[in-house]
């Protein structure tokens, strides 16, 4: 078995309240010590990681993958390889799957084709409700005997606020987490913009602020009369922040994440119809993005995560609301989330954090940490290189990102997942 | 992110006619000069210019129109250009081709520009960005975006009525919300310098922060319409009774159907306007259609020599200018 000595690196592991220069050691896939060799560790393979940052593996807590199913979009392997990439060494794969994740079988599937990607991991959500359709609930205690980390419904309506609740109950009483995606569908209806300056100035149709948190409210009103560990994933206003901000004072189990792309980007950005920049939740304003970056440095929301949307060229290849939404994400989580620290608008160690132990205390995964014992996942950042996103150098099969030209300081060196090197640079 | 000039070539000059929205107040008064010299092409006996003898130009209508269409392509012809007329709903979007291979097949026929009205707001846009370079985009309509060349056909109207901008209140009355007639409007008057822009309608109907347009709202028509120059009206969609946005059209006509007795809040000498189709008893009351204030058949007529300046322009020829084989 491989032994790896990771030297003088700058470790950041929040997890661990770790911020400083040492060495990790390595052995059967798990991190054996750090800083004072184990008695007889003799190192195979020894990586200088001088004037690098050494961190978790990230932890993504929602990626589409579009495996089974849209294959043409994106493949485990090909999007498994982006994540590696970019430092993503757990990838948590929502359950909007052709066939949708409702049973162990595709759970099963999934896995099969990550080990043979031999890439990041994979895990899955499993869908709250039968084929997502709101109506019967799905069988939650299999799924998760079969792996699932939680169930969600994603953004397919449950219309029946008692199926909801029936849901929360079940789920409480086998101790899941629920993932909601606040967006109450009627008030969204067809839109595929902020209702705001700029669905008003381009004629698109509108999603309003209240389609968020209408249903943050009605879902909040019912997490705390069942009790459920409830996430709510990639929020999108600074009302519902605040109105999560107030749930967690109230001391409802609830967390929340944002998409790395709502903390740089607002509606201006669609500019004449990019439809790039067509994504679900919309783009809202400045005043929502900077809600969303207080979220973050106040706790509130505990997590960045890519909502990566890989798409074939023809998906946005339409008039802006004919387009599908999304970003493909992945190589842009860590560089648009350590911006921000660039930008002296969070804290480093506290993006770390956010990135990989929190996302995987909310998936209750023994992962995110460099604590000895845990597989080793690991991170080789070089702060110093210098780099232009640019569309051909994307190892997603997805190219559709509103990032392309942005340049960026820092980037992922190497990437370990279980003590295997999966990535090098 | 994109480049938003995608309309206009490096020397500032009209390449394409997307929106009026961010256009030069220079630019629109150019529109509207060089349609004051068409303007009496259509009086002549020969009612032609050969300023496009040679040109090919393709009326691609993913949407029905009547009015739209009849007038591109009366101006199109009395430019002396070849016109097609493409009705896209019998055509192959419904055997699912893309839009995109669409287009590409008519740029294999070489054509030189494209007249397109769609039902989504940004087509026009998605379509300049991917012709090829020699081809003009005019958008004749798309989704509730912009209709440009009728937010300059009305334009012309008030002008030949008004002479000036600068001293003018027009309202508009209905539905704002889906309405790209409005949007093209507003954004014309405000570059014209109209300093009194008002919007009349329920709230269903105004967009969000549509006071970032650069209008007033006001719910109260009778407030609303005082001591205006001009009333525009808006077509009321009969879908819009379906989607809980207004109790029904008798509610609607009686809240804010224009009538003799409304008018005269307006000043006496103010003129009424509609993009047409008319709802008689809607949104209008036929004796105000039909009555001496009334300018809607005369903003049909204007159309043609609009749409003739507009053409000329973008595909680079304006009858002061290089006269191709006049």
């Amino acid at each position: 078995m491989s032994k790896i000595l990771i030297r003088n690196g700058h470790i950041i592991d929040p997890a661990n309240q770790r911020d400083s220069v040492g060495d990790i050691y390595i052995a059967a896939g798990k991190i054996v010590a750090v800083d004072r060799a184990p008695d007889g560790f003799t190192a195979n393979h020894e990586i200088d990681a001088k004037g690098c940052w050494v961190f978790p593996g990230i932890v993504d807590l929602c990626a589409h993958l579009r495996e089974p199913g849209q294959e043409h979009k994106g493949t485990i392997a090909s999007e498994t390889k982006a994540a590696a990439s970019a430092g993503i060494t757990t990838l948590c794969m929502p359950p909007d799957t052709q066939p949708i994740i409702d049973t162990p079988a595709v759970v099963e599937l999934i896995h099969q084709r990550t080990e043979a990607a031999g890439q990041s991991r994979v895990v899955t959500l499993g869908a709250l409700t039968v084929g997502l359709a709101g109506e019967h609930l799905s069988e939650m205690v299999q799924l998760k005997k079969a792996g699932c980390v939680g169930m969600t419904n994603l953004d397919h309506p449950i219309n029946d606020s008692k199926v909801i609740r029936r849901a929360m109950e079940y789920a409480a009483s086998n101790d899941i987490t629920i993932f909601f995606n606040a967006e109450d569908d009627d008030l969204a209806g067809h839109g595929c913009a902020h209702e705001g300056l700029v669905s008003t100035r381009l004629g698109l149709a509108g999603i309003p602020e209240t389609a968020e948190t209408l249903a943050v409210s009605r879902k909040l009103m019912l997490i705390e009369q069942t009790g459920v560990r409830a996430h709510f994933c990639q929020l999108s206003s600074a009302r519902a922040v605040q109105m999560i901000k107030r749930a967690q004072y109230d001391g409802l189990p609830v967390t929340a994440d944002v998409s790395a792309h709502q903390l740089h980007l607002t509606e201006m950005d669609i500019g004449y119809f990019d439809s790039n920049c067509h994504v679900l939740p919309p783009l809202r304003t400045q005043r929502d993005r900077d809600g969303l970056r207080k979220g973050l440095q106040e706790g509130t929301i505990s997590v960045i995560c890519s909502n990566h949307q890989p798409h074939d060229r023809d998906a946005k290849l339409a008039p802006f609301g004919e387009t599908e939404p999304g970003i493909s994400a992945l190589e842009t989580l860590l560089p648009l989330s350590l911006r921000l620290v660039e930008d002296n608008i969070l804290n480093r160690s506290n993006v770390i954090a956010q990135l990989t132990s929190n996302p995987a205390a909310i998936l209750n995964l023994k992962t995110g940490s460099l604590s000895v014992g845990h597989a080793a996942d690991v991170c080789i950042y070089d702060p110093e290189l210098r780099w232009t996103l640019i569309e051909s150098e994307m190892l997603s099969q997805g190219h559709n990102t509103p990032f392309i030209g942005w340049e960026f300081h820092g980037r992922v060196r190497q990437t370990l997942v279980d003590g295997k090197i999966i990535f090098s640079r | 992110m994109k480049d938003q000039d995608i309309q206009l070539d490096r020397e500032g000059r009209l390449r394409h006619f997307l929106t009026i929205d961010g256009l030069k107040r220079q630019t629109l008064v150019d529109i509207l000069d060089t349609a004051e010299n068409f303007s009496t092409v259509g009086s002549q006996s020969v009612k032609k210019v050969p300023l496009l003898r040679g040109k090919t130009i393709i009326n691609l209508f993913f949407e029905a129109s009547t009015r739209t269409r009849t007038t591109f392509e009366l101006a199109a012809k009395r430019l002396s250009a070849d016109v097609l007329n493409i009705n896209i709903s019998t055509s192959s979007a419904s055997k699912g081709e893309s839009l995109l291979d669409m287009l590409q097949n008519f740029e294999a026929m070489y054509c030189d520009m494209f007249v397109v009205r769609h039902q989504t707001s940004g087509a026009a846009h998605f379509i300049a960005e991917h012709v090829a370079p020699h081809i003009s985009v005019i958008n004749a309509g798309d989704g509730s975006h912009a209709h440009p060349t009728q937010g300059m056909l009305d334009m012309f109207t008030i002008r030949r009525h008004k002479k000036e901008f600068h001293n003018l209140s027009v309202a508009i009355v209905g539905d704002i919300l889906h309405s790209r007639v409005a949007r093209s409007q507003i954004h014309a008057l405000n570059i014209l310098g109209v300093p009194d822009i008002r919007v009349i309608g329920p709230d269903t109907l105004i967009p969000q922060n549509a006071d970032s347009l650069g209008v007033r709202v006001h719910h109260n028509v009778q407030e609303g319409l005082r001591g205006v120059d001009v009333v525009i009206m808006l077509r009321l969609q009969r879908e819009r009774m379906t989607g809980a946005l207004l109790p029904s059209e008798k509610e609607y006509f009686h809240c804010y159907g224009l009538t003799q007795e409304k008018l005269t809040l307006a000043k006496p000498d103010a003129i009424v306007m509609h993009p047409g189709p008319i709802n008689r008893g809607v949104e209008i009351e036929s004796s105000v259609a039909d009555g001496p204030q009334s300018v809607i058949l005369e903003q049909v007529t204007n159309g043609i020599a609009v749409r003739m300046a507009i053409m000329s322009m973008t595909l680079g020829r304006s009858p002061g200018g290089d006269k191709d084989g006049t």
